[in-house]
């Protein structure tokens, strides 16, 4: 195929939802879609969770069948990367010098794990955690009997692999340079209650640690140097200190964009018939008050999907979903509703050693997020309040025993 | 393999298969379905995997959990029989099993 009506770059929830979504819609024309995995689309969240738990083998990760794809002609050129675009010719040319013209482009390559920039980065042994590829090494490493991991970044990803690994029986430190972790995504009371959390589990965690370098013997890593001197021995290193978004061919053709591309509320970049969604979609989100953001989730790759995907089909609807999220961790399961950057008051729900409570986040008085453990009914309740952005009294959010439901109005 | 029905939204009875130990969920998805969104993969964390049970066993008619329960909650079309596919793992009991795939909230 030297040309598709819709290129889909990118193979994973994004362009997953997309193909699936112009079918739904109606699109009758060709798509392609581009992924530079050798996989067809498959579920991410769990690569940090049950897939590296071994709960679930990686069929059970598919979003969708390889026969659905087929039935609704969705085609799929996996194992390539786009590697620049013409938005003038409409053409983009890929990593086996191939190239393919597109009516409509949708660009949803998502994001690269940030590498450390210290020396020993390249060892054997140093892990991302954001591909089949990148867990299934993780395994083997496990299988061959490293015992003592050192995860890099107290984030969701490390969060949750320390968690895994810690139940898989490995001795596990945790490093993060903030002084606290979920620094970027959350408030105070909930990174506190996950450093407790991981800390009984017996994770080694550290916060405000600084390192200096990875150390290694052979082309492997031994352990992680920090930069007090220190060694931390290691058999294997997981690196979780977030994602920078895969966007450069389309700033090299001209697209607005710095940290990530930009995207106006259709997720139309700058460029005529470009579109962008998920991870690296840089957006005006309404639960951010309007500030532009990259939302990192599967809630925002599917639901900028389906937006791009209606647009594409003659049904222009605004991209305003509320933004939700979860993670699991032990017998911790967290889930978010909302965003809770730039609040300005957090207010404890329920008691955190009772490991049932929610966080409730306001701005200017009005609840813009919540982040629950252990308590689906405030996130299912909750979620209508940051909805309506409602103003309540934080002494009223803080009484456990009066329901979120009965706080509307 | 377990035999189930599933009503689709047009009210278009599809026979399917399944495998114990799966769950209800990832077999209606499998069986190239593709009006449930599942978003999140299967672990009570969202709802939209609901589905009304027709058919079946009692005990597969009522919510599992208190998560499960709270989650349908958050469905306009909230039934006596509503159930997340996500939390119907199937086994021999299940055979015969009816499903219809309830609207999108």
């Amino acid at each position: 195929m030297n040309r598709a009506d819709i290129v889909i770059v990118g193979a994973g929830h994004g362009g997953a939802a997309a193909a699936a979504a112009l079918r739904q819609n109606g699109f009758e024309g060709s798509v392609l879609m581009i992924g530079r995995e050798p996989d067809l689309p498959y579920e991410r969240p769990p690569l940090s969770k049950e897939y590296l738990a071994r709960d679930k083998d990686f069929e059970r990760l598919l979003i969708r069948p390889a026969h659905f794809w087929q039935e609704r002609r969705i085609a799929m050129a996996l194992g390539v990367e786009v590697v620049s675009v013409d938005a003038v010719a409409k053409v983009v040319r890929r990593s086996d010098d191939r190239e393919i013209g597109y009516g409509a482009l949708i660009w949803a390559a998502g994001g690269d794990p940030r590498r450390l920039s210290c020396a020993g980065a390249d060892f054997a042994g140093v892990h991302a955690v954001r591909t089949r590829t990148d867990v299934d090494r993780l395994m083997a490493e496990l299988d061959g009997g490293a015992t003592r991991a050192v995860v890099i970044g107290g984030g969701y990803i490390g969060l949750e692999a320390a968690a895994v690994l810690t139940k898989l029986g490995c001795s596990v430190v945790l490093l993060e340079a903030q002084e606290r972790v979920l620094a970027r995504v959350a408030g105070a009371q909930l990174s506190r209650f996950f450093e407790v959390a991981h800390r009984a589990h017996g994770v080694d965690l550290r916060t405000g640690a600084a390192m200096q370098c990875i150390e290694g013997a052979d082309g492997r890593v031994t352990g992680v140097r920090m930069a007090d001197g220190s060694v931390v021995p290691a058999d294997l290193v997981i690196v979780g200190i977030g994602i920078t978004a895969c966007v450069e061919p389309l700033l090299n053709a001209g697209a607005a964009g710095a940290n990530g591309v930009d995207v106006d509320e259709y997720c139309r970049t700058t460029l005529p018939d470009v579109y962008a969604i998920g991870d690296c979609a840089a957006h005006a989100n309404s639960f951010a008050d309007g500030a532009v953001i990259r939302v990192e989730s599967v809630q925002n790759a599917n639901d900028m999907a389906t937006t791009a995907a209606k647009m594409i089909c003659g049904e222009p609807t605004p991209y305003k979903a509320i933004p939700w999220f979860w993670s699991n961790q032990y017998d911790l399961k967290l889930q978010t509703v909302g965003l809770s950057i730039g609040h300005d008051l957090a207010v404890m729900r329920g008691e955190p050693t009772e490991k049932s409570f929610s966080v409730v986040y306001l701005r200017q008085g009005k609840v813009i997020a919540i982040d629950c453990v252990n308590r689906t009914k405030d996130y299912v309740q909750g979620k209508k309040l940051v909805e309506a952005g409602a103003v309540v009294p934080p002494q009223r959010l803080a009484d456990a025993a009066i329901a979120l439901r009965d706080m509307y109005g | 393999m377990i035999k189930l029905t599933v009503k689709t939204r047009d009210g278009e009875a599809h026979a399917i298969e399944g495998r114990s130990g799966h769950t209800l969920m990832e077999t209606i998805r499998k069986a190239d379905i593709d009006e449930l969104v599942a978003l999140c993969g299967g672990s009570c964390s969202c709802a939209t995997c609901h589905v009304f049970v027709e058919a079946g066993p009692s005990e597969v008619q009522t919510p599992a959990g208190e998560d499960e329960d709270d989650l349908l909650d958050s469905s306009d079309y909230r039934a006596g029989n509503s159930r997340l596919s996500c939390q119907i793992v199937l086994d021999e009991s299940l055979e015969g099993l009816v499903v219809q795939i309830a609207p999108e909230s």
